[in-house]
């Protein structure tokens, strides 16, 4: 037991050292930006004492290491400092996205879960038969699709010719009706995707569990070969695939980026990527910084799962 | 176990569907973008406000965007610029990557592994699209920006298959020939670990291939990958989502020829895989 809290603690610490050396390389790189924020606040022809002031208003007379320690003091209690061409604080403004982003990328595992776990399964059992080459064949194609073009595709059926659903837009979940009404498609193209690709995962890890000598023991002692399926073999398969999920909710971040563009949401992504257009350069950092912090966290939590899940790891 | 080199020689597997396929489908690719080279029906990039969104007909065989550009030039240009930002991509990404592999498996010095290790953890943290719309914020967007984007993205990739490989080979009797008859490490790496790891990262690299145009298309569609006038599949999507509605045919081509790329590259990654690697025979 103390072996797995001692690879708990190394691996925390591994996180908290990549946090840090990540703020260091957001950080530094940003400060390459050409053009000095107070300079580009003002515009051209502004004296040389305003500018001088206002670079001490932002603080960016300071040296950068000094920035730096500031700006990465205030992180850790969410205060990601005042934007340079808002004037306002940019924390709130990122917890208001990350809100949105947060149901998107949830529906969207939902949705990525409800077909791989089924298909995944079904390809494995049918292995070498017609129902699981229809299955592989299927998510290979949809592997090849991205998916915001998957997002035009969906927005073209069902908002264009079907008019079942409005083709983008948001409402906050106070509205259930409309907010799922907007929430399918986006979280369709996302999950989509992403369950084409873990269904060939769940297959393998089905196929590989299929042939454990535990599997023939339990069928051997008289359980039926659903209850072996579901007791024994998706349970045992499911340390494979939480791994990669974990990998692809990183994925799954970053193309919510581009899905918030095709259907016009104002998430974390169409924060970033206006930030970028108005040169909001603490926003462009902020948001970086957080959606690396994400994946970080992520992959810990998925060395941690898989600690949890697979005995035999604890001992090494 | 392991078959030798022979064995290999004399027992050749036939080239599955899926090889077979894929190859194909990259080769469709390949050909549109070196067709584009000696001819294209009209200039891709020739704006004419006299022929605005015409349908597919004799004269513009895929029809015309918005701005009265060929459709079928712009996409036979844009099956270059995949290429290119693919092979570019992949080339950083495989140069860089690989060594640091080989690096980390062989070196003695437990930290420097480490160290390899822990920065390659830490750069999977930044996904190719987020470097890209970092480095277009600090650099301007560019097709080269993004290519190296992708490229830095996908290096940890093939340093963490290198270093499994590298592993492997390293734990084998030749290597501990090698080491007896007095070869120097640079030269068991360069003669005996980069040819025996050499399959797994060819087959790799057609799978980063994918990844590198899907990660091409995005950023271009986002407007920080090519910049116009170049042609570019992901761009041509953008600039058409608004005739969604009325010109449908204008999203269909370009999100093919994506599609098609992709499902190339992929394909051909596994065909690959396949024909090089003898021990996942048994999984199929």
């Amino acid at each position: 037991m103390s072996n797995s809290i001692r690879q708990l603690a190394r691996r925390a610490l591994i996180l908290i050292a990549s946090a840090a050396a990540a703020s260091v390389l957001v950080f530094g790189f940003m400060s390459v930006l050409p053009g000095d924020p107070a300079e580009i606040a003002l515009g051209v022809n502004a004296t040389p004492d305003a500018v001088a002031s206002l670079r001490a208003e932002f603080g960016t007379d300071r040296p950068l290491y000094v920035q730096y320690f500031d700006w990465a003091d205030g992180l850790l209690r969410w205060d990601f400092g005042k934007s340079y061409v808002s004037e306002t604080a940019v924390g709130p403004q990122i917890a208001d996205r990350l809100a949105v982003t947060a149901w998107l990328v949830g529906a969207a595992i939902l949705v990525a879960l409800l077909i791989a776990i089924p298909l995944g399964t079904l390809s494995a059992l049918r292995h070498r038969r017609f129902t699981g080459l229809v299955v592989s064949g299927l998510s290979q194609l949809g592997i090849a699709v991205p998916a915001f073009v998957m997002g035009i595709a969906l927005i073209f059926v069902f908002a264009i010719k079907l008019g079942l659903v409005p083709s983008g837009g948001w409402t906050p979940p106070t509205e259930p009706g409309k907010f799922l009404s907007q929430l399918v498609l986006p979280a369709l193209s996302l999950g989509l995707i992403q369950g084409a690709m873990l269904t060939r995962y769940v297959r393998s890890a089905i196929l590989e569990v299929l042939r454990e000598d535990y599997m023939r023991t339990a069928r051997a002692k008289g359980a039926s070969s659903m209850r072996t399926l579901f007791r024994h073999g998706l349970r045992n398969a499911s340390i494979p695939v939480v791994t990669v999920l974990g990998l692809h909710m990183t994925t799954l971040l970053i193309g919510s980026v581009v899905i918030e563009r095709v259907f016009v949401i104002p998430g974390l992504g169409s924060l970033l990527l206006d930030a970028v257009a108005n040169r909001d350069l603490l926003v462009v950092q902020g948001v970086v910084m957080l959606l690396v912090i994400a994946a970080l966290t992520i992959n810990f939590v998925v060395d941690v799962l898989y600690v949890v899940l697979d005995p035999r790891l604890r001992g090494s | 176990m392991e078959p030798t080199r022979q064995d290999q020689r004399t027992r050749r597997r036939p080239l599955g569907p899926t090889f077979v396929v894929g190859a194909a489908l990259v080769g469709l690719v390949v050909l549109f973008a070196l067709i584009s080279f000696v001819w294209t029906p009209y200039d891709p990039t020739r704006v004419d406000p006299t022929v605005r969104l015409v349908g597919p007909g004799a004269e513009h065989w895929l029809g015309t965007d918005k701005f009265g550009r060929d459709v079928f030039s712009q996409l036979l240009v844009g099956a270059r610029t995949t290429l290119f930002v693919g092979f570019i991509a992949v080339g950083v990404a495989a140069v860089i990557g690989t060594p640091l592999g080989i690096l980390a498996a062989m070196t003695r010095w437990r930290v420097l592994s480490e160290l390899v290790m822990r920065g390659n953890d830490l750069l999977l943290a930044f996904p190719a699209l987020l470097l890209a719309i970092m480095f277009g914020a600090v650099f301007g967007a560019s097709t080269l920006t993004a290519m190296i984007a992708i490229g830095i993205a996908t290096v940890p990739s093939f340093a963490r298959l290198a270093r499994s490989g590298t592993l492997q080979v390293m734990a084998t009797e030749y290597i501990t020939a090698a080491r007896v008859a007095g070869r120097s490490t640079l030269a068991i790496a360069w003669r005996h670990v980069l040819p025996n790891i050499g399959a797994v990262v060819i087959v790799q690299a057609s799978v980063s291939f994918a990844i590198a145009v899907l990660a091409e298309a995005a950023l271009s569609y986002l407007g920080f990958g090519t910049v116009p006038p170049t042609p570019s599949w992901g761009r041509m999507l953008q600039e058409s989502q608004q005739f969604i509605f009325d010109k449908p045919l204008l999203l269909l081509w370009p999100a093919l020829a994506i599609a098609v790329a992709v499902l190339g590259f992929n394909l051909l990654g596994d065909g690959l895989r396949d024909l090089l690697d003898p021990r996942l025979e048994e999984r199929r």
